[in-house]
């Protein structure tokens, strides 16, 4: 006899019993591993479907098409049946204007628009300092978004060209020497400021020159009388140029050769532009305060280290809130009677004295943050305190900070919406109550609210999600 | 070549106060000083021709004169006749209570979703997710308006609770009810709960410049001294676990002594619960705690929890695997090991982060001028500066009131971080 | 001089001067155009459309006074004010003018060195209630809820007329006249006050108007007016007379429409000087001669701002009442233009 009764072929492998693979698995697994996991799915499970139900009908019964609120609770009783509720997003079709813009006229939103789109451009090169690809692709995005975005704002064809023309300038320096592109980051402010207030396009021109005097005259005097003091005369040389010069220049060449824009008046600044404009401008100026802030916290002497302490502290120490305030109600009494300028400007002034405090923190954080021995090698290289704070520590400070800078400046952006209570447009409740003054539209209160928060939700989270980003990248190559 | 250590001794010349470095940090910090002085000097003459200028002068003098207006909520006795300064005490208790509930609200809720984002339950997990990304992205002032109109516009009205005869005798229920044994009620204009009454109290004592509620500072003072004693007794135990390794059983002498007293107290007082009751337009008798206050507590809450959420989440990753594995290896249980393992050493990353999470609480508590909540800013900062025209000096007392709770918060917190953080061997 | 206010804000205080307290007239003059203290933004009174255009009852005071000027209604920038913060703008000089309906009291013409130049707006605080609560005055409303906003005198005259009745009430402080409405017609007050314009204007755009009524006790007088700084007498008479003139025109029958008419036609000495074909009136307030008649010709005269903004027929629907002319049994008189 010779049975085999061993198996020649393998037997196909059977499949997992069924509580051990698909859908059933994962199930046991993500959600019913245990009696308190059981418990907490079907909390989260009842949670939602309490949401989705109380809201939806409302969600479903959206009108987009009414002149007033009244007509649109007409709509939604005439489709729904009476005692339905139903959103009326109508209202953001008659005010989305006003919401993102404020009361700035319509045929120059184009402006606004250009000045958004490069400040994206004169970001990138901070972020992403001479790596091409990454330059190429900001800029290319920065393009199309400029076309469609003007387009959408029947922008006229001057607009056109121009936000085209810097736009392919920009690509092609970043195609043939990206770090150059650094200096269109230090020529933006001025040039954001000409397209957003309008005016003579001389008067930023000429007030971008008064640093050109200020380092000219360091240069030039300063191997005569020495760092310090070639500073302080540069200064005071550009201070000069700046109180008496500049006014009499800006004529001259405003009538030689005149090009302006419509100038734009800053009360008519308004919803998310104001924000915008609030947010980037004290984050912008906050930037050199706080290292200087940090570095005199850090320092060996005693007055300047209680200077900057005390500064630091105060504003750290007292709501934002009363610092608008101040903006409003007590600025003027500090300063020489009769001084008298408008109140956004005021509110910057404050603004970009609260983020310098919380900034000058961050940065310290990253000074902290540096191994001795970058410090000592420093001195070791002979070098001085201002070369050794430029060329070694604060290059390493500043780039593991950037993470944190965004995280201020996110909450700073979302702190700009209590200029409210000063009396200027925020989107949030500046631009909500004169919609809610506007006898078509009074009584409305969740639509305004949801349009708002979602776009505050998408800005700030698209930027801490980039802020996550860095800081994973910057990780792997410090230390 | 002879060494260059020995600087020239007497040869001291001007040039040195900027090119030596043994001389140059004072001269610069003469020279801030002086700038300092200068521009201090000039907001000062600013100010006082500002002053002049529009013919005001600056005191606190306002402080004393009647208020005139009506607070809603007083956490001390407060009417139109008081005085602006007790309007901004009454304020600043208001602030206050704000911040504390907050503070207590936030660290549980913080807490609880924390460790529930890195639960491995997914739903649960995603759930948590979404609502740190949703409160950390979206400004708080829209958290605040919202919870307040949803607490204003889905809550019942006083008269919906009413039970009227035609009610009883068709036997309808009436559209809204109270909770809690019908000792708590929910309209649309607050929350009415139950208020502590004593039939024997202690009274007030008098002092002239203000008065004493006796009975809550008797209360106050048993639990202090409560505590005190608990506290001595646990450490009396510890050092006999020390010395002789066996624990005394404490427990039942503890809860002893901490409810026995205060229970005893209130007894002994009359402690009576008064019930709100229906009355006219609304409920009387009880406290009625405002919407502005819960709308303000609540988005204050919330708004923090999601950032003490990643604080907490942040704090339990940073403790390594190693430590859980060695604690199982010594044969702790779970439980033991998340108390005295894991969170001693997340403890030490949470507590920083979270004193700045505390401060900035008790900073936002000034966002209640969204819902007209009568805090500080809107007694002292608000009505009473509208009312006096004193700009300066109320502006000036507000600041200086918040930079104080800030820094006493920082420097309490500060203490007990110290307390909790590794000793330095 | 456009915004030479870059970067150097403080290079910027020096040149940008102009003297509170001196010369408004030169300033406004100078710079071409009038600021306007305004509301944040309240139905006919003071309020921007979507595209910006402020109109109002407040908002066309300051534009007849910018016409009397410049000759032109459209130099006048209007400055969102709270209530906190409008004394405030107007005192430092941030705006020139304030005309958001502020009430005139003794304590803020003297302490807060402001002058209430004239009455526009004849005003008294009252109560709303709805319907179904039963109640007929104010004195029945012991125990009430009262929604009340912040920032006013209305807050004192509340206190004082509980305390005088003797009867208790349960405050909610509400910033503004909107998310009053609202707490009100959710039913987390019982009773809404303000001033009784305000009410009728609430209660006229209430999709149940019917349901509320406005009770009968008006317990303060709020009289509304133009604010001016105080120390400033030809700026403060310029703007009293050119609300007069509107008054004069009202009185004498001079119209938006009619105005080139009148002036081509009249034999009234008095409408003569108002109109600026007689006598040296407008150079009187260091204005053109016709300022006052480009004042009317801009806005057209009170009765007209009235109408046009708050009167019967909008949907603020206001009686003109106490504000009719007092030839019509009303208080609004204007003195003699001699």
């Amino acid at each position: 006899m010779d049975q085999h009764f061993a198996r020649t072929d393998m037997l196909p492998p059977l499949p997992p019993p069924i509580a051990e693979r698909g859908a059933v698995k994962w199930m046991r697994e993500n959600l019913f591993s245990s009696a308190l996991n059981i418990v907490l799915t079907v909390l989260g499970v009842l949670a939602i479907f309490w949401l989705v139900k109380s809201s939806l009908p409302w969600w479903l019964n959206s009108v987009w098409n009414a002149n007033s609120l009244s007509e649109c609770r007409q709509i939604v009783a005439a489709n729904a049946g009476e005692g339905a509720t139903g959103a009326c997003w109508a209202m953001i079709r008659q005010w989305w204007g006003a919401f993102i813009f404020g009361f700035y006229p319509p045929d120059q939103w184009w402006r606004p628009i250009t000045a958004f789109g490069l400040l994206l451009s004169a970001l990138a090169p901070v972020l992403f300092s001479g790596q091409k690809r990454n330059l190429i692709i900001v800029l290319g995005g920065v393009a199309v978004f400029l076309l469609v975005a003007l387009t959408l704002a029947d922008a006229p064809g001057g607009a056109f060209a121009l936000a085209i023309l810097l736009v392919a300038g920009l690509l092609g320096l970043a195609l043939v020497q990206p770090g150059r592109l650094f200096w269109f980051t230090l020529v933006y402010p001025a040039l954001c400021f000409w397209l957003l207030w309008g005016g003579p396009i001389w008067s930023p021109i000429v007030a971008m020159a008064g640093f050109g005097v200020l380092y000219a005259v360091f240069r030039l005097s300063s191997s005569v009388i020495g760092l310090a003091p070639a500073a302080g005369a540069g200064i005071v040389a550009a201070a000069f140029w700046w109180l008496y010069l500049e006014e009499p220049v800006v004529r001259a060449l405003q009538t030689a050769l005149p090009f302006a824009l419509q100038s734009i008046n800053s009360d008519q600044f308004g919803g998310f532009l104001l924000a915008i404009v609030i947010g980037v401008t004290g984050i912008t100026f906050s930037l050199p305060i706080g290292i200087l802030l940090a570095l005199g916290r850090q320092s060996d002497m005693l007055i300047v280290k209680t200077l900057s302490v005390g500064f630091i502290e105060f504003i750290r120490g007292v709501p934002l809130i009363t610092l608008l305030f101040t903006a409003s109600l007590l600025l003027q009494y500090f300063l020489p009677p009769g001084t008298n300028f408008d109140i956004i400007l005021r509110v910057i002034i404050l603004v970009t004295f609260f983020a310098a405090a919380y900034l000058a923190e961050v940065i310290r954080g990253g000074l902290a943050a540096l191994p001795r021995g970058q410090y000592e090698a420093a001195d070791a290289l002979g070098l001085d305190y201002w070369r050794a704070q430029r060329l070694i520590i604060l290059p390493q400070a500043l780039k593991v900070s950037i993470p944190s800078i965004v995280s201020t400046f996110i909450g700073l952006f979302k702190d700009t919406t209590l200029v409210a209570f000063v009396g200027l447009m925020d989107p949030l409740k500046g631009v909500t109550q004169i919609v809610r003054a506007d006898i078509n539209w009074k009584g409305i209160y969740w639509e305004p609210y949801i349009f708002v928060g979602a776009i505050f939700f998408l800005i700030c989270f698209g930027m801490s999600r980039y802020s996550m980003h860095l800081e994973r990248k910057l990780k792997t190559d410090h230390r | 070549m002879a060494l260059a250590a020995d600087a020239p001794k007497d040869s001291f010349r001007l040039s040195m106060l900027v090119y030596d470095t043994r001389y140059r940090s004072y001269t610069i910090q003469i020279v801030v000083l002086v700038l300092f002085g200068m521009a201090l000097a000039w907001l000062l003459n600013n100010t006082a021709q500002n002053l002049a200028l529009r013919g005001k002068e600056f005191n606190f003098g306002f402080l004393w004169q009647r208020a005139g207006y009506d607070i809603g909520q007083q956490l001390i006795p407060y009417s139109n006749d008081s005085t602006h300064f007790r309007a901004l005490l009454v304020g600043l208790l208001n602030t206050l209570v704000v911040a504390f509930w907050g503070c207590i609200f936030a660290t549980v809720i913080g807490t609880i979703v924390g460790v529930l984002r890195l639960s491995k339950n997914w739903l649960v997990s995603r759930l948590m997710t979404v609502y740190v990304e949703m409160f950390r992205n979206v400004p708080l002032l829209l958290w605040i308006l919202l919870s307040y109109v949803i607490l204003s516009e889905t809550t019942p009205a006083p008269r919906d609770f009413r039970v009227t005869d035609e009610m009883a005798a068709a036997g309808t229920e009436p559209a809204a009810s109270m909770m809690f044994f019908d000792t708590v009620a929910v309209t649309n204009r607050g929350t009415n709960i139950p208020a502590p009454v004593f039939e024997r109290g202690l009274g007030t004592l008098d002092l002239g410049f203000m008065s004493l509620n006796l009975t809550f500072w008797a209360v106050a003072a048993v639990i202090v001294a409560s505590v005190f004693v608990n506290r001595r007794m646990v450490v009396g135990a510890r050092a006999q676990q020390e010395a002789t390794g066996i624990r005394p059983v404490i427990w039942w002498k503890s809860i002893l002594i901490l409810f026995g007293p205060v229970i005893a107290l209130l007894v002994a007082m009359g402690l009576d619960l008064e019930v709100p009751e229906l009355k006219g337009f609304n409920f009387q008798g009880g406290i009625l705690v405002a919407h502005s206050f819960t709308a303000l507590t609540i988005a204050l809450s919330l708004y923090t929890a999601a950032f003490v959420a990643e604080i907490v989440r942040a704090g339990i990753l940073a403790i390594s695997r190693g430590q859980t594995e060695a604690a199982f290896a010594l044969g702790l249980r779970p439980n033991r090991t998340m108390s005295l393992i894991i969170l001693p050493q997340a403890l030490r990353v949470i507590i920083p982060p979270l004193i700045s999470q505390y401060l900035n609480l008790t900073k936002n508590t000034s966002l209640g001028i969204a819902v007209s909540y009568l805090d500080l800013r809107g007694t002292l900062g608000g009505i009473t500066l509208n009312q006096t025209g004193r700009e300066l000096e109320s502006m000036l007392l507000m600041m200086m009131i918040y930079l104080s709770l800030s820094l006493i918060i920082s420097a309490v917190m500060n203490m007990y971080n110290r307390a909790v953080q590794l000793k330095a061997r | 001089m456009k915004k030479s206010v870059f970067f150097g804000a403080l290079a910027a205080t020096t040149l940008v001067a102009g003297l509170a307290g001196a010369a408004t007239l030169e300033d406004v003059k100078a710079r071409g155009e009038l600021i306007c203290g305004s509301n944040t933004g309240l139905t006919g009174f003071g309020a921007p459309d979507a595209s910006g255009n402020w109109t109002g009852f407040d908002v066309d005071l300051c534009r007849a006074v910018a016409a009397a000027i410049f000759g032109d209604a459209t130099k006048v920038k209007f400055v969102p004010t709270t209530g906190e913060t409008r004394f405030t703008a107007l005192q430092s000089g941030e705006v020139d003018l304030l005309v958001r309906n502020s009430t005139w009291t003794a304590s803020r013409d003297s302490e807060l060195a402001l002058d209430f130049v004239a009455v526009n707006y004849y005003d008294g605080q009252g109560f709303m209630v709805k319907k179904d609560l039963g109640v007929s005055s104010a004195k029945e409303l012991d125990g009430a809820t009262v929604c009340i906003q912040t920032g006013t005198t209305t807050e004192l005259n509340l206190a004082d007329f509980f305390k005088q009745n003797n009867i208790t009430y349960q405050p909610v402080t509400v910033n503004d006249d909107s998310e009053a409405q609202r707490q009100y017609l959710a039913g987390a007050c019982d009773a809404y006050t303000t001033d009784a314009s305000g009410l009728a204007a609430s209660r006229a755009t209430m999709p149940d108007a019917e349901n509320h009524i406005i009770l009968p006790e008006i317990i303060s007088k709020e009289p509304l007016g133009p604010v001016v700084r105080h120390g400033d007498n030809q700026w403060a008479d310029l703007v009293r007379w050119t609300f007069y003139a509107l008054l004069v025109a009202e009185e004498k029958g001079i119209t938006q429409a009619n105005v080139e008419e009148v002036l081509a036609s009249t034999a009234d000495e008095e409408v003569k000087r108002l109109l600026g074909a007689s006598g040296d009136m407008g150079a009187k307030f260091g204005l053109d001669n016709a300022a006052f008649k480009n004042a009317i010709k801009a806005v057209g005269n009170y009765g007209e701002i009235f109408a046009r903004n708050i009167g019967e027929g909008t949907s603020i629907n206001l009686a003109r009442g106490l504000n009719a002319l007092w030839t019509q049994g009303g208080l609004q008189y204007a003195p003699p233009f001699r």
